[in-house]
Order: C-alpha cells, then sequence, then structure tokens
C-alpha cells in the first residue's frame, strides 16, 4: 500500500514546491526517489529534512575537512551532542546551537527556546547539564530595535536557564553594526556524564515501541526549521508565529524523567523532537540505526483538535522527546512519565523495511524510503570567489598614529565600547552559581566549574571575533580557535575539543561561501595545531541584514579539562606587589582593531596574523605554569589590547587594584599607540608573586613564549599607571571601574525611544 | 540530625541543599512532594527553585502539594523548618510566614554575592553566628522584594524577628532591607539568599556552612 493524498489536501504544484523551500531539480529528485509525485505530508517531510538547516546541504563537504578525532573523543560529529574523555570514567557532552532568525523577530521567545533545545541535546545523551554559555552579537547598542532585542535575547537566555537550574557561566556579547538586521544568538551547554551511561539517538529493534514524551505537540513552529534557511525580510515579522514558546519547568521535568529512563535501561534511545519536530526526530534515529519506522500520528497527544498530519508532523512545539523503549517496557516506560507529571503514548515502532512510513489511521500518508530523508539530500558545491570590496578593505592602509596620542582618552573610550565594557548587566541576570559547582564564574576569560567527587576541574568558554573572519577569512578562522584555547589555558585548563556554530550569510553567494571554506580551513589548521578537534556544531546560513551578509562569525564553545581544581587561575589581580608579566609578541598589529574603529569609524585592515605554534606554545606554558602553582591571576589578550586587558586584570579581581606598568621593554619596533592597543594573538597579562618570577620566566623560556615584566599590581583602590616611552597614563582604578561597569547600563537605561 | 529536603516538581536547588547539609554531618534525605511523610526528620528544608514553574506567583501553587500539609504540621509542632529562596516563598505563601515575595524592584532577575548582617541568634539557624555578624551569600531571585504591611513590619522588628537585613546592597527593594525571617516559635526560617551556595571554600566562602550546622539544637 502507498501513500495516497487525503481529502483536503492542496494540489502539489510548481507553487506549493517553491513555498516549501525545495528547487525544481530537489522536486525532481524526489519524484524519482518515490517514483511518483508526493503528497502534501511527504512534501513537507522533504521540504524540513532537506532544509539547509537539517541537512546542511551547503556545508557538507566543507565540514568533513574538520578534524574530529583523538584519544579524549568518545562521540564526534553526527550525534546529538559530543562526547569527551575528562579522566576517572567521566565524560563530558557539549553542543552549541544558533537560535538567530527566531531572536530576530521574537527576541524573548527566540533565545528561550535556543536554550531550552541545546539542553535536550545534551541530556539525550545521558549527561546531567551542568552548565550554559551564551555568545550573543547585536547592532550598536545605541539603536532602539538593537536595545530591546539585546535586552529581550538575554532575558530570554536568562528565565530558561534559571528556571531549569542550570547556571548560565560564561559567553561574550559584541555590538556591532555588522550584526544590525540579523543579530546571533548561540547557546552552548555542557553536561557530564559517566562514560559507561552514554546513550546514542540510534533506533534499533524492529517491534520497539516508538514513544512520544513531554509536551502536547501544537500547531507552533510549523516549519521552523525552513525559516531558518532562508533570509531574513520585511516579511519576516510576519513570521513571527514561526517562533515556538518555551515552557522550562517542564523542561526541567523532562531532564529528571529523561535522565531518569536512559538509568532504568527500559528504553533503547532517545532524542529531542527540535527542528522539524517529530518528523526529523524519527527519521534521523531511523537512519542512525538502519531501520524503518512506522508512526501513526493519530496517536500523538496533541494541543487542539483538528490538526492534520501535516501540522503533527512538522509541528516544533518544544519539550518533547522521542523515545525508543524495549519491547514489553511501556508499561514501565509510562509509570517513569507518569511519576513526572508528564505525558506519554505509544505512536508507532521500529520496522525492519528500512521505509519512513507515517499512517493516519487505516490511511498511509507518508512512505518514504527512509534513507533517503537523510543520506540522500542534495549536496552543493557552490562557487567560491573572495569579493573585490573585501580585497580593498584588507588591503586598506592603516592611517599613521598620531604623534601626540591622548592615550588616556583613547583607554577610557574602549573601556565604555559595550563590546569591551564589562557585561555584569547581562550576566547577574543569569543564575551563575546554582547546581555549586561554580569555581570561577562569568567576567573572566572562561568559567571553571568543579566536578563533584573528583579532583578534576572543568572549564567552559565561547565566543569568535567576526571582525577579523570578515576582514580575512582564513587568519580570522585560526583566530577563533586559539582565542578560545588560550581563554581555557588562563584558567590552568588544557584544552580538549570544540563545538562550533559557524554563522555566515547566504551560501548561494560566492563571496560567502569563500568566507565559509576559508574560514573552516583557518579553523582546521588550528585544531589540528592545538589538539582540539571538532566533536559537534552546527551551520546557520542566510544571515543577512538589508544588503549585506552579517560579519561571518564562526562561534567556538571549547571546553577543557582540569587536574586538580584547586589550581585554577583567575583573571584578576590577587595582591599588591605582585609582578605583572606580559606573555607574546607585539607585533603592533591594528588591523580590525577596536582601536582603529573607535577612532576612524570604519572597520578594515589586516588582522593580526595567528602563529599557531606560539599559540600552542603558550597554551603549553599556561597549564604547566598553573599546574605548579605559579601564577596568581592570567588574562587572554583580547579586543582593546594590552592597555585594556592590563586594567581588565585590574578590575577583575576580589577587589580593584591599582597598577604600575612600563610597556616600553615589550618591543623598539612599534610605537606607544601599538604597545597599548594592537591585538596581536598569542598573548596573556599574568601575575605572580614576585619570589616566583624567576621560575615563571624560566618556564616561559624552556616553551619559548617571550615573557616581560613589566610592572606591579598596585594598592586595593589605587592608580592604575601605565607608561610607554616616555608617555604615561595615570587614573584612579575608581574611575576606570565607573566607565567600564557603566557602559552598558548607561545605554540600556534610556528610553526606548530614544 | 535527620534533614528532609522536599522536591517540587521544578525545585533546582535540591541537590545543593542536600550536599551541605550532609557536609555539615546530617542524614540527608529527599521528600517527593507527593508525600504526606516527612520520615520522621527532625529538620525540614525546602530548597530554592521555580516549584511548578513559578507560574502564577512564586510559590502559589506549590503550597497546595499534598506534602504541605506535613510540612505546616512539623512546623506546628515546633521542629524545625528552612526556605531558601522559593522555599522562603512558598513558606510566605503558605502562611507558616508573614509577608510576601514581591518581584525585584528592578524588575529583572538577579544573581549575585550580597552582604547580609545577622540580626537574630536566637534561632537554631543562626545560633552559630555573632549578632551583628555580617556574611556573603549569592541572591539568585526575580521575586525576592520582601514585603508586609507596616504593621506587620514593625512587629517582626519588636518581636526580634528578622534574621537576616542586606548590608549595603539590597539587591531587590525589600522593605527595610529584609533578607530573611523566623515565626513566633523561632522554628521557622525563611531567607532569599543561598547559604547552601556559601558553603566551601573552593566556591568562594564557607560563611553559609554554620547555618547547616544547626550549633543551636
Amino acid at each position: 500500500m502507498s501513500a495516497r493524498p487525503r481529502a483536503g489536501d492542496p494540489a502539489i504544484t510548481p507553487e506549493l514546491v517553491r513555498t516549501h523551500g525545495l528547487k525544481p531539480a530537489e522536486f525532481d529528485r524526489i519524484r524519482s526517489i518515490l517514483g511518483r509525485d508526493p503528497t502534501f505530508v511527504e512534501l513537507g517531510i522533504f521540504s524540513a529534512l532537506w532544509s539547509e538547516h537539517c541537512a546542511y546541504k551547503h556545508s557538507r563537504p566543507v565540514l568533513k575537512t574538520f578534524p574530529t578525532t583523538g584519544p579524549q573523543v568518545i562521540q564526534g560529529p553526527g550525534e546529538n551532542a559530543g562526547v569527551v574523555r575528562l579522566g576517572d570514567g567521566w565524560a563530558v557532552a557539549f553542543k552549541m546551537e544558533s537560535h538567530n532568525h527566531p531572536s530576530a523577530v521574537e527576541p524573548y521567545q527566540g533565545a528561550a527556546t535556543g536554550s531550552g533545545g541545546i539542553l535536550r541535546d545534551i541530556f539525550t545523551m545521558g549527561a546531567r547539564p551542568v552548565a550554559l554559555t551564551d555568545s550573543l552579537r547585536f547592532g550598536s547598542l545605541e539603536a532602539a530595535h538593537q536595545r530591546y532585542l539585546f535586552g529581550g535575547v538575554v532575558k530570554g537566555v536568562g528565565d530558561y536557564g534559571n528556571c531549569v537550574g542550570v547556571p548560565t557561566v560564561a559567553g561574550d556579547v559584541c555590538f556591532d553594526d555588522g550584526y544590525e538586521g540579523n543579530c546571533l544568538v548561540n547557546v552552548m551547554c555542557v553536561g557530564v556524564l559517566r562514560e559507561e551511561e552514554l546513550i546514542r539517538a540510534k533506533a534499533a529493534g524492529p517491534g520497539n515501541p516508538i514513544i512520544a514524551v513531554g509536551a502536547r505537540t501544537g500547531r507552533d513552529g510549523i516549519h521552523g526549521a525552513s525559516f531558518a534557511s532562508e533570509e531574513l525580510s520585511a516579511e519576516s515579522e510576519a513570521k513571527r508565529p514561526q517562533v515556538q514558546v518555551g515552557d522550562p519547568f517542564t523542561e526541567k521535568l523532562l531532564i529528571e524523567l529523561s535522565l531518569e529512563l536512559i538509568q532504568s535501561g527500559h528504553i533503547v534511545a532517545i532524542q529531542d523532537m527540535g527542528a522539524a519536530g517529530l518528523t526529523s526526530s524519527s527519521a534521523e534515529m531511523a537512519a542512525r540505526g538502519g531501520v524503518g519506522v512506522e508512526i501513526d500520528a493519530r496517536l500523538v497527544p496533541v494541543r487542539e483538535e483538528g490538526m492534520t498530519p501535516y501540522e503533527i508532523l512538522l509541528s516544533e512545539s518544544q519539550e518533547r522527546m522521542l523515545v525508543v523503549a524495549h519491547k514489553g517496557r511501556e508499561a514501565a516506560v509510562a509509570a517513569i512519565c507518569e511519576k513526572w507529571e508528564l505525558t506519554s503514548a505509544v505512536i508507532g515502532r521500529v520496522t525492519d523495511d528500512g521505509m519512513y512510513r507515517v499512517r493516519w489511521g487505516d490511511e498511509v500518508v507518508a512512505e518514504i524510503p527512509g534513507r533517503s530523508l537523510v543520506d540522500e539530500a542534495p549536496v552543493y558545491h557552490p562557487d567560491a570567489r573572495e569579493g573585490e570590496a573585501a580585497i580593498a578593505r584588507r588591503a586598506r592602509p592603516l592611517p599613521a598614529t598620531p604623534a601626540q596620542p591622548d592615550l588616556g582618552a583613547a583607554l577610557e573610550g574602549l573601556l565604555d565600547l559595550p563590546t569591551i565594557a564589562s557585561k555584569r548587566w547581562v550576566y547577574e541576570q543569569y543564575d551563575t552559581s546554582v547546581q555549586t559547582n561554580t569555581v570561577l564564574g562569568p567576567g573572566g576569560d572562561a568559567a571553571v566549574l568543579r566536578l563533584r567527587e573528583t579532583p578534576l576541574g572543568i572549564a567552559v568558554t565561547s565566543g569568535g571575533n567576526g571582525r577579523y573572519v570578515w576582514l580575512d577569512p582564513y587568519e580570522g578562522g585560526k583566530a577563533v580557535v586559539a582565542e578560545a584555547a588560550r581563554n581555557l589555558a588562563v584558567t590552568g585548563a588544557r584544552p580538549l575539543a570544540l563545538t562550533d556554530c559557524l554563522n555566515f550569510g547566504n551560501p548561494e553567494k560566492p563571496d560567502v561561501f569563500f568566507q565559509f571554506r576559508e574560514a573552516c580551513r583557518g579553523m582546521s589548521e588550528a585544531c589540528t595545531a592545538l589538539g582540539t578537534p571538532v566533536v559537534s556544531g552546527n551551520v546557520s546560513f542566510y544571515n543577512e541584514r538589508p544588503g549585506a551578509s552579517v560579519y561571518p562569525t564562526p562561534m567556538i564553545g571549547m571546553v577543557g579539562v582540569l587536574g586538580d581544581v584547586t589550581r585554577r587561575v583567575p583573571a584578576g589581580f590577587q595582591a599588591p606587589g605582585d609582578a605583572i608579566v606580559v606573555l607574546g609578541h607585539c607585533n603592533g598589529a591594528l588591523g580590525g582593531s577596536q582601536y582603529l574603529s573607535w577612532m576612524s569609524g570604519e572597520v578594515y585592515g589586516a588582522p593580526p596574523r595567528v602563529d599557531l605554534a606560539a599559540e600552542r606554545a603558550l597554551v603549553d606554558f599556561l597549564v604547566e605554569a598553573a599546574g605548579r602553582g605559579l601564577l596568581r591571576s592570567a588574562h587572554d589578550v583580547s579586543e582593546g589590547g594590552l592597555a585594556v586587558a592590563l586594567v581588565e586584570s585590574a578590575l577583575a579581581g576580589p577587589e580593584r587594584m591599582g597598577l604600575r606598568a612600563d610597556l616600553s621593554p615589550l618591543s623598539r619596533r612599534v610605537d606607544a599607540v601599538q604597545l597599548f592597543f594592537a591585538e596581536d594573538q598569542g598573548r596573556a597579562v599574568v601575575s605572580c608573586d614576585p619570589a616566583r618570577l624567576e621560575e615563571v620566566r624560566h618556564l616561559a623560556a624552556k616553551r619559548g613564549v617571550p615573557a616581560e615584566a613589566v610592572g606591579a599590581v598596585g594598592e586595593r583602590g589605587g592608580a592604575v599607571r601605565i607608561g610607554v616611552n616616555g608617555w604615561t597614563v595615570e587614573r584612579p582604578v575608581g574611575r576606570l571601574a565607573e566607565i567600564y561597569e557603566r557602559a552598558i547600563p548607561r545605554r540600556m537605561e534610556r528610553a526606548a525611544g530614544a | 540530625m535527620k534533614v528532609a529536603v522536599v522536591r517540587f516538581p521544578g525545585s533546582n536547588c535540591d541537590a545543593d541543599a542536600w550536599h551541605a547539609a550532609k557536609d555539615a554531618g546530617h542524614a540527608v534525605a529527599f521528600v517527593w512532594h507527593r508525600s504526606t511523610d516527612l520520615g520522621g526528620a527532625d529538620v525540614v528544608v525546602l530548597p530554592g527553585g521555580f516549584a511548578y514553574g513559578d507560574y502564577l506567583r512564586a510559590g502559589a501553587i506549590a503550597r497546595f502539594s499534598p506534602v504541605m500539609k506535613a510540612v505546616e504540621a512539623h512546623a506546628k509542632a515546633g521542629r524545625l523548618l528552612l526556605g531558601i529562596c522559593n522555599g522562603f516563598q512558598v513558606l510566605c505563601e503558605a502562611g507558616i510566614l508573614p509577608g510576601a515575595l514581591a518581584r525585584n524592584a528592578g524588575l529583572s532577575f538577579v544573581c549575585r554575592w550580597v552582604t547580609l548582617r545577622v540580626e537574630a541568634t536566637d534561632t537554631a539557624f543562626t545560633a552559630g553566628y555573632r549578632k551583628g555578624q555580617t556574611l556573603r551569600a549569592p541572591v539568585a531571585h526575580g521575586e525576592g522584594r520582601y514585603v508586609a504591611d507596616e504593621a506587620t513590619l514593625d512587629r517582626l522588628e519588636r518581636e526580634g524577628r528578622v534574621v537576616f537585613r542586606y548590608a549595603g546592597d539590597n539587591p531587590n527593594g525589600a522593605l527595610r532591607d529584609i533578607a530573611g525571617i523566623t515565626n513566633e516559635g523561632r522554628n521557622v526560617v525563611g531567607m532569599m539568599p543561598h547559604p547552601e551556595r556559601a558553603a566551601e571554600a573552593l566556591l568562594g566562602c564557607t560563611d553559609g556552612a554554620a547555618l547547616f550546622a544547626l550549633a543551636g539544637t
């Protein structure tokens, strides 16, 4: 019996195919797979599973070039999340995902449901979520609409994570005109598990029941995956109904329920009904297991009367799971669901004929060879060609630095940039200490969590500098990975592996695909050099703003391990009199820097080059120095350069400290402005007990890391005094703190229309 | 002592309270909200979280959970009861403690370390502190602004039932800087800050540990 159209289904016309986001050639392929025209339901299924969001049509060949293996890797890409070994039988599951388009249209729910989805990807691996991080990109905060988006997204991320009781401990936020019109909202979740508790989302065992668990299915979010696979436009506002609504309370119950189900041994596999809902979860589980499935859509618990099979299959209602149980354990599974007060219903079974079959009672409404949905999606190899404008932008000479620079005004100006300034306004809306594992919270380069009942610490960070990638995709791609590794290493953690969220524009544009391919090439090289394979991730294309693509932004979420968590190193200075040491080379790179755009209002030039061998040496030094207890503080040098990093170190400690530093010895070849604000990679500011300075120097020399003692930590509440080549900037630390802390609140307190 | 930590659907600081009580040397057990039996516990803890999602109003649904009858009887019998954050909200909704926790004055969820002043040491939970001593602990709540009518506030002050006050930074606009209170019998304490998150040096502070030591019993 083959699938037949249902009474009332619309006719399959070219127009209907087009509105399902399928190209004519793709439709032809569907017809040849089926040997007939698809039914309306089948068209919907193909539309979802062959969307860019689900099928990675444009990105797959490039993603295959990432290094994905290593002795630490237990599960690489292809599952709900990557899993990496920590030691002592413990492992960490983590993944990052984007929720850009929904957040651009409905910031609160868009961001909230993004958190919900990524949490489910983690606990379906059998891991208990222990941390969230969020990396956010908006246009300038001077615009009221951007303040609305920023406020809504932060509240959405916070409310969801706070309610489910998973701390949001790290992340970053940048504000740049390059994100105007298409904000980026990327959330990473990290969970811990015992290695033996790992469960994979792989359906198996013909005859085993398929059970829908959790929230009922409603009409929300139909075609969300397709929505995420097209450009935002003036009409996108009308797609607000495609944004789902989150219920973190149900999610919290789902976490406990799922972990209990996994431990009970009653189930074979479990997966979130995420993008493309029931359709993708069932088809993916079947494809991974090499089996067929048969579902009766009429058995799915629904929220409202009169839903069609098409709607039930494509709904993206949140907080729903699909479970494959062992035959005969249906009642046991139902009892656990009942305990957590969640709905469950057997909706189908695993079959051995490899078909993806959907019934509506006695009718068959879809019947598709299962593998064709997941494995035979079209793959494209788009043209890649760098745009003339991009080449010109990079080659454009930088202006001469002023002969009489006002370094103090520039320093204050940079500290007042929302991209650089304190993100306290953000992270105080997040519960950062629930679960009582947070050893180093937000405000530094990475967060550190202890792993209870072990000596281990887990370090997590996320971020990515889109400007550098925009200016030079290859170097920028290297830089995002290198910075993530550095952010972990400054806490003393050994970087283990990464997840990525690749946010780019429309891949059908050659210049966008060039950015994508080159950024991935740079990332791959950095992954290899730093020993941090890619274990999970997602691609978000079609991030376009009026007239241009957003800054190409590969966001990196990276996880590291500390063998002894008590050796973790904080970012801020700890004690007056400690020696301040600058690690790494200063070459004076001002291309694409915050200083350059602050001064000129433009983003151009060649971004800093990344020396991967030097990055590796720095990481090794930092990890070893922390393990030996040599460092009192360590902080990465990034946006704003060395002067900003020094001030941040002074502000990040338990008390604000003054400092005295002379940067002149760092280089004779570059000028004062460059020494202050250049964004050369591979650098860090560390402090140590002066009695151990020689050991620090010795270890740095052994590792081949340039290390220059530039001064000392000053008194609590004292003055920050930074000199260079005869110039000196001196400010009370309280004044700098006021600028740094008030930059974001000051703007957000403005009236909405201002 | 035997400590029972109640778990409502949506509790999320239940494990944290469990660990803090365990580290203080007690025998600790979880009690599911549908249970009507507290297992002979000497001390009951209502932990933080978002019971029933805090839908409607924080604690408004949880107070009707089956376990609450046993909790009320436990309190009436003069046995020890501690409500932290959402647990404090539930105690006020249930009428076991006076007043209410309203939306933060800043209208946002707030999570940060605050300083508390110990105002009353005649409860079992605060007997390990000195009067006037200051402690550090995190707050993490969206509805933590303690409010009550003037007469109730005056009475709390008069009877020495304000247990903790925010010192300096009042994160939620609580009236009279109130962070925690006790009942007439001094056997029930409710507080918004999280002492269980400030009970280990590794996490930055041990000021909260004495609260779980129950030195006064």
